[in-house]
């Protein structure tokens, strides 16, 4: 039922990106950037994660006039961000014409019991999720593509490999329990029924599943690729770099050749130094972005 | 039944980035042996190459940084390969908005994105060519789905055009090379993928 043509539209999309690498940019200039270093789609976005966490105050949708000199610079897909449950925001994105939406934890959120309702919209959406049941909660509002969250800004991958090893578990799991077991695990899960009993059949998630949040560098997008994720979003770790460009070519090189040591080697040669990372069991609670998402 | 004498046929999809895992799951339906094609030597041993839909931008730049591209433009001069999308741009002689290297493998020319962007994308329902039918199997009409698709905007007279969507050619095929502008491999009808193991 939630296969419907205007869902397979939204992640035939998401399909096209598997095995690329998307870039946070937050201006027209890096967006060429990323284009001329391979990457498959591009994030408009204000600030940087690293710069939100820096900065503080209210992170909100990007100036629309930033978003539109992106789209004019590069033929690549353009996604935006809106803030969790403002519906607005995300309507406004839509009628800009963005080929994606990402309702994303690095904003502040606008709701803090809802997200969007994301079934009516043409635009499809991609929402982060820490484990299963968020996964199929976001899938359940109609969202055509899942990231794990990690912790964004923060250029450490070790919130990213734990929400991606957390959903692989959990899907695992599923899949070798009888049919009389899966309402007690969409109980568990606060996931709908027919989702769970979707995964439990084919032991993985109906949309494609990427991953974000912490990663910096080529061995860090390899690392989350053999885990399972289906593609890369990079965010401060490639413009807060000394070298955005050699290291935006470098991580393109390592979410195709993510299994070839020897090309994974030639990735990580000659990059610079890397964003400065963040002990995130140094961070307070209130820190934190993932937990923003209900 | 007696099984045919002929093992089945080693088909390669390049697995630089986009849906390949799609094609894989076509192929392996239409009786291929598949192999995911990330380096030059994978292609060695390969009857034909399937070029994924994804973004053409990002293959490019990978053909180049892993010196594919002389290697894959040789491997057309014998062997049959079918683009998607993206693929198929990377096939064509022409490429327009915005101007951009290819493997001018088919004597077509392409503008990409030339429908607009996500919100203008389909899935729809084209008319083949009777050629369509008499080679794979009726209906005549094919599903077909629309991703930020380029437009064929010229087809030269080595190459012949097996299906039409709002007057524009989606389906074309030259010699032994194939090329769609929208994604057999996202529907289950697998009568795209038969036709190009036919050529194998």
């Amino acid at each position: 039922m939630f296969l419907d043509e205007e869902f397979r539209l939204k992640v035939g999309l998401a399909e096209m990106l598997k095995g690329g690498v998307i870039m946070d940019v937050t201006n027209a200039e890096q967006a060429a950037i990323a284009e001329k270093a391979g990457a498959a789609a591009v994030m408009a976005l204000e600030r940087v994660p690293s710069d939100i966490r820096k900065d503080g105050g209210v992170a909100r949708m990007a100036p629309i006039a930033k978003i539109r000199e992106i789209m004019r610079t590069v033929s690549i897909p353009v996604m935006a961000k809106a803030r969790i449950g403002h519906f607005t925001e995300a309507r406004i994105l839509e009628a800009l014409g963005v080929d994606y939406i990402d309702e994303s934890e690095v904003l502040t959120p606008a709701d803090e019991e809802h997200h969007i309702d994301k079934r009516p919209y043409k635009v499809p959406f991609v929402c982060g999720a820490r484990n299963l049941g968020e996964a199929l909660r976001r899938i359940g509002e109609g969202a055509a593509m899942i990231r794990t969250k990690g912790e964004a800004g923060s250029g450490n991958i070790v919130e990213a490999v734990r929400h991606m090893r957390t959903i692989q578990k959990e899907m695992k799991q599923l899949t070798v329990l009888g049919k009389e077991e899966l309402m007690a695990e969409a109980k568990k899960h606060q996931a709908p029924f027919e989702l769970i009993q979707w995964v439990a059949e084919h032991g993985k998630l109906p949309v494609p599943n990427f991953s974000a949040g912490g990663i910096a560098t080529p061995a860090d997008a390899a690392l989350v690729m053999q885990l399972g994720a289906e593609s890369v979003f990079v965010g401060s770790g490639i413009f807060k770099s000394d070298d955005p460009e050699a290291r935006a070519r470098a991580i393109v090189k390592a979410a195709t050749y993510f299994n070839d040591p020897a090309k994974l080697l030639e990735a990580s040669e000659d990059l610079g130094i890397g964003m400065h990372g963040l002990d995130i069991s140094k961070l307070a609670e209130s820190e934190l972005m993932q937990t923003r998402g209900w | 039944m007696v099984a045919p004498p002929s093992s089945p046929k080693r088909v390669g999809v390049l697995a630089l980035q986009g849906d390949f895992e799609a094609h894989r799951k076509a192929l392996a339906a239409s009786g291929a042996e598949v192999v995911e094609v990330r380096t030059a030597a994978e292609l060695h041993g390969i009857d034909g190459l399937v070029i994924p839909g994804g973004e053409s931008t990002t293959m490019l730049k990978l053909l180049d940084a892993e010196n594919l591209t002389g290697a894959l433009a040789e491997f057309g001069r014998g062997r049959p390969i079918f683009g998607t999308c993206a693929g198929a741009i990377l096939l064509a002689k022409g490429v327009t908005r915005p101007a951009q290297a290819s493997l001018a493998l088919m004597d077509i020319d392409v503008e990409r994105n030339a429908y607009g962007r996500q919100v203008d994308s389909r899935v729809t329902h084209i008319s083949t060519e009777p050629e369509f039918g008499e080679r794979t199997r009726p209906p005549a009409d094919l599903e077909a789905v629309f991703i930020r698709a380029p437009i064929i905007r010229r087809v030269g007279p080595g190459a012949r055009v097996l299906a039409w969507y709002q007057g524009d050619p989606v389906l074309v095929e030259q010699g032994k090379h194939l090329v769609a502008t929208f994604h057999p491999e996202l529907t289950p009808d697998l009568r795209v993928h038969e036709l190009f193991m036919s050529k194998l």
